[in-house]
């Protein structure tokens, strides 16, 4: 079971979070012709990594905020975690 | 009292405490502070079960968790547990236990045919040989083998045993409580750190309870117990015994099982039977020790072949002697200690030594007692069916690959020490890439993964002053790490008497014309010309091996025979051990109980059951309930002798023609508050929200990225900046994470803010051509008119002084209302509405009268919203915006999803207006078409229409805007009915939803 250091709480177990996939993917704007492989590509498709991922999950039995987690996927080594808001460097 | 082979006064057993317990229906004493093989032994029982395969007899094998023989069904406080260790299982009184793996009798068993059979069950035989004919499976080979295989009989009665889960964190968490545990446990203990320390067995100490050696002039077990007396002091010390960690998992969480209840005959009152401890440790050290293991020759698996150090423990620990003619084989020092309190005892053991000219302090005191040694002398072959009755030995060339003359010398047991093979499974449980250490033959933890450190034997260090010195140092300085003390204790001075070092030899070759069985695996019986054929068949990867062969996956895990295994499969393949590699080690170490694996969570504690402020009411009036969830809610309100059926007929009925309540606190309720609250809800719904004024309710939609459905509901307009949204039960936590992401990730700049209110209102929904009388009864100062509250009308009002919101929305179809109060206010307020509901002739009704009504209206819900379907499929389509983008809209352009035929919702009614269709069923055009019968929907609901008193359902239809009028067939395999339908539309009553309106 992962401890993961909530940004808003501090150090928590797994069971408090829900995992909610890739952080990096950005939805596309509002009312903006796109087409279907950009679509495609925020709706469906994703990278299966091995090794650093970066993450979202959401504190639900915490804070409710959701989060990004730097994780590696294959050592589950958990790099950093930032707030929703904070820019990944 | 015949315990014929108990010593007296030896060992740590109480003697004032004489316990009875059977074994195979056979009475014996024993003492508190026996395990039921030591009390056995003291017995003289050996023969205690059959093996897997061969059925040969099985005796005891070690003296704890290393156990691959004796496994029995234990038989406590009227329950039943197989698999369970005899050399684990501490003696209570009225202890009962029998074999397992033998049938009809561990004397004379049927299965043991397969020792003579041996042709018949050679390496991957369960490959082989069950494969062909597919049909004999079932009659034939599964019947055999579940009767001649197994490890004993599970209960299958309701565990009426409590199991408990605890969560601790701490700064030093120490597995074994041997010289290594207890040092660095002392040492971290002083500096002030948080320590837990484990023991799996009763008695704290490993191997100082046994082994002779002196620390700070006393002996080694006195000096563990100091130890321990003084850890037990500390406040910040946990000690606990009877506790095994079995698992090493992500992040440095450990998992411990401690048994509480198990050496009683039977649990405490209040007390667990077992706790599982979940620990999160900063350092963790792993002072698991090492298990003997074997040398391997001809029927090494005879009843009274056993390790040295079981017969040295089961002597000191408990003052049992395993044999009074005692040979001891070994390639080290080890054996001689083992010899050497034999002979203390008055029992003289021959001691046979591989090695040629072994020279240590033990070895002088050994000849010094006058002990009979033979050096390059091994045992060849145990002789003697249900109990060693003497041994062929030989004299072995210093090549080891020539035996000398063959000799039968008369023994009652064989003592095997074949050296020591550290325990790594929790270092390499964490990720430790194990390495080979070649002087010990053996593989040790390498470079640490997670904050892990392996200290001791179980690192491959056997000498006793080096282990004490790193113990104490490591445990000095990882507590200073973590509280910044830095105390210094002195590291006592150590006598040992043994050297650790080893003879390079592991398995006596076979002589000229014998074909005896030599074992690796004692528990799945692999000898050694299993992993002979397996390789000459070609399996090459040490992984492939051992699931051909079944090379320790028993349930011991090859504890004492992976090394072996490996030596031989290095040897055959010409190839040094470390590049055969071993098998990767998985929790849990030892078996552990599924009921300490689910704890509490059993029954209705499996997951929490929430109820309405109504519930007691509910209950009163005999309402029978029904799991939504994690809700309990009213499925129908028992009247006489009704049924199901009968009764929420009756309640749906009563709202169609006079006035029903239903308990609708279970909806998901969401507050949503912000200047841009409207801007939100116009995104995230598919119809338009910027221009819903204050005091207005709106019907949603709102869709998942992919354009699939995700729930739907209505949200009310509060005031200027303050949103009242509902959502389904089921879907409610779902919704309130979306919005969330929505607010947080995606569209942060909107100033919003969401919160559940699913628990702060209680809901009743008034529903029926009389609902407004019963609505003025209930608020007889404000208009609720039609024109005063129009429908989608919001406003508040005061129910006999509580404070209430109406809504006047409708699922039912029926003119109908939403009263909603704080839930302290629920009871008052529903036992009002049937007051004044009385002379309406009010009803309460339940889910399932709630579901004919909704049905037959062919409104949606969550058996059309199936995660499945789109807004077309569930007849939404009116309310998907052409102006505006929410979330999921540029899905609804995918070719599928914009198909001329695609599915939709549709009604049913059977021909015959009889007969009930099964949910699930499937639509077909031709009942007697060609299996498989192209599908062209399926029934998603289905309800006994109140309205027009016959069947009707609703179906997700293939081209379902063109099928009305059409005849198919619902075919239900399952239920074994074909029922011939007729599709209409699926707004059966009140197509122009004029009743909610009037
Ligand atoms: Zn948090």
């Amino acid at each position: 079971m992962l401890y993961i250091k909530c940004p808003h709480c501090g150090m928590r177990p797994q069971i408090e979070f829900s995992y909610g996939g890739d952080a990096s993917v950005k939805r596309p704007e509002l009312n903006k012709e796109i087409s279907d492989q950009e679509w495609d590509n925020f709706v469906y498709n994703r990278k299966s990594l091995r090794g650093k991922h970066l993450e979202l999950w959401q504190h639900i039995s915490g804070c409710r905020q959701w989060i990004k987690v730097e994780r590696d996927t294959a050592t589950h080594e958990i790099f950093k975690t930032f707030k929703a808001e904070e820019e990944v460097a | 009292m015949s315990q014929e082979f108990r010593l007296e006064n030896v060992g740590l057993i109480n003697r004032d405490k004489k316990l009875s317990f059977k074994f195979n229906g056979k009475k014996y004493f024993g003492y508190e502070g026996d395990t039921l093989a030591s009390a056995l032994l003291a017995n003289g029982v050996h023969l205690v079960g059959r093996s897997f395969k061969y059925h040969r007899p099985r005796g005891f094998f070690g003296a704890g968790v290393d156990e691959p023989y004796a496994i029995v069904q234990l038989y406590r406080n009227n329950e039943t547990e197989p698999n369970i260790k005899a050399t684990e299982q501490e003696l209570f009184e009225g202890l009962e236990a029998k074999s397992v793996n033998c049938w009809p009798s561990v004397n004379f068993d049927i299965g043991a045919i397969n020792n003579f059979l041996k042709i018949f069950l050679p390496a991957g035989f369960y490959y082989k040989t069950f494969m062909w004919p597919k049909s004999f499976w079932y009659r034939i080979y599964e019947p055999f083998i579940r009767k001649a295989a197994g490890l004993g009989v599970a209960s299958t009665k309701h565990d009426k045993e409590r199991y408990e889960h605890k969560y601790e964190y701490c700064d030093l968490l120490i597995a074994g409580s041997g010289p290594s545990g207890l040092s660095s446990a002392y040492a971290a203990a002083k500096n002030g750190a948080k320590v837990i320390l484990a023991e799996d067995k009763p008695r704290f100490g490993g191997s100082l309870l046994t082994d002779d050696v002196n620390i700070g002039n006393q002996s080694g077990k006195d000096w563990a117990e100091g130890i321990i007396a003084e850890l037990k002091t500390m406040p910040n010390v946990v000690v606990k015994n009877r506790s095994q960690i079995f698992g090493y998992y992500d992040h440095n969480m450990l998992v411990m099982s401690e048994k509480v209840s198990d050496h009683l005959p039977k649990t405490k009152k209040y007390h667990p039977n077992k706790r599982l401890w979940y620990i999160r440790a900063k350092e963790v050290l792993i002072s698991s020790g090492s298990i003997e293991r074997p040398i391997v020759f001809g029927n090494n698996d005879t009843p009274g072949v056993m390790l040295s150090s079981a017969a040295k423990e089961y002597l000191k620990v408990y003052g049992v002697l395993v044999g009074k003619n005692p040979l001891i084989f070994t390639n080290n020092d080890s054996g001689y200690e083992t010899a050497i309190e034999f002979q203390k005892h008055g029992v003289q053991p021959t001691v046979l030594d591989s090695r040629k000219n072994p020279e240590s302090e033990i070895i002088d005191e050994a000849k010094s007692l006058g002990i009979n040694i033979k050096n390059s002398y091994v045992v060849v072959a145990a002789q003697g069916y249900k109990k060693v009755k003497s041994a062929d030995v030989a004299s072995i060339s210093d090549d080891k690959k020539q035996l000398g003359k063959i000799e039968n010398i008369k023994c009652d047991c064989i003592c095997v020490s074949g050296f020591w093979t550290p325990s790594i499974h929790l270092a390499s449980q964490s990720g430790n890439k194990t390495k080979f250490k070649e002087e010990i033959d053996a593989f040790v933890p390498g470079v640490s993964k997670q904050q892990e450190t392996t200290l001791g034997a179980a690192n491959g260090v056997f000498s006793l002053e080096e282990t004490l010195q790193t113990s104490f140092a490591k445990g000095r300085e990882l507590s200073k790490k973590i509280t910044d003390n830095d105390n210094e204790v002195s590291v006592p001075n150590v006598v040992e008497k043994k050297s650790s070092k080893h003879d390079k030899f592991w398995c006596v070759p076979l002589p000229a014309g014998k074909n005896y069985k030599r074992f690796l695996d004692f528990q799945n019986d692999v000898a050694v010309s299993d992993i002979e054929i397996a390789l000459r068949e070609g399996y090459r990867s040490i992984e492939h091996v051992k699931r051909y062969t079944t090379l320790g996956m028993a349930t011991d895990q090859g504890k004492t025979s992976n090394l072996n295994g490996l030596q031989l499969v290095s040897e055959i393949e010409n190839k040094v051990v470390p590049a055969v590699g071993h098998t990767t080690f998985r929790p849990p170490y030892t078996p552990i109980s599924i009921g300490a694996i689910v704890g509490r969570e059993v029954g209705k504690h499996s997951k929490p059951t929430r109820k309405s402020p109504m519930h007691d009411w509910h209950e009163k009036n005999n309402a029978v309930f029904v799991d939504a969830g994690v809700w309990l809610r009213p499925r129908y309100y028992k009247r006489g002798n009704e049924n199901l059926f009968e009764g929420s007929k009756r309640e749906a009925k009563n709202v169609r023609t006079n006035v029903g309540v239903c308990d609708v606190t279970t909806l998901g309720k969401i507050d949503i508050k912000g200047p841009d609250a409207a801007e939100f809800l116009n995104r995230v719904y598919t119809n338009a929200w910027l221009k819903l004024p204050v005091g207005k309710a709106r019907y949603g939609v709102m869709l998942r990225e992919d354009g699939i459905v995700m729930d739907d509901g209505t949200t009310t307009r509060i005031s200027e900046n303050h949103y009242h949204m509902t959502t389904t039960t089921a879907q409610a936590a779902n919704v309130l994470s979306h919005l969330e992401y929505y607010l947080q990730l995606v569209w942060p700049e909107l100033n919003v803010n969401v919160v559940s209110t699913t628990e702060q209102w209680a809901g009743a929904a008034v529903a029926g051509p009389k609902s407004r009388d019963v609505l003025q009864k209930l608020f007889p100062n404000l208009d609720v008119s039609n024109e005063g509250l129009p429908f989608m009308g919001y406003m508040e009002g005061d129910l006999f002084g509580v404070k209430a919101r109406i809504f006047r929305i409708s699922f039912s179809g029926e003119l109908a209302y939403e009263v909603n109060v704080e839930s302290d206010n629920g009871i008052f307020m529903w036992e009002k509405i049937m007051e004044v509901g009385e002379k309406f002739k009010i009803q309460p009704y339940g889910t399932e009268a709630l579901s004919t009504l909704r049905i037959e209206m062919g409104h949606v819900a969550g058996s059309e919203l199936d995660g499945r379907t789109i807004p077309y499929d569930n007849a939404l389509e009116g309310l998907v915006s052409k102006k505006k983008d929410f979330i999921g809209k540029r899905s609804l352009q995918r070719v599928a999803f914009t198909a001329n035929d695609r599915q939709r919702v549709v009604g049913v009614v059977p021909l015959d207006k009889k007969t009930s269709i099964p949910e699930g069923s499937h639509l077909v055009k031709d009942a007697n078409a060609p299996l498989p019968n192209p599908k062209l929907g399926h029934i998603s609901a289905s309800c006994w229409s109140v309205e027009y008193d016959n069947p009707f359902s609703l179906a997700i239809l293939k081209d379902g805007k063109n099928m009305i009028g059409e005849k198919l067939f619902v075919m239900s395999p399952l239920k074994n009915k074909v029922i011939p339908v007729e599709i209409v539309s699926s707004h059966y009553v009140d197509p122009k939803g004029e009743r909610v309106r009037s």
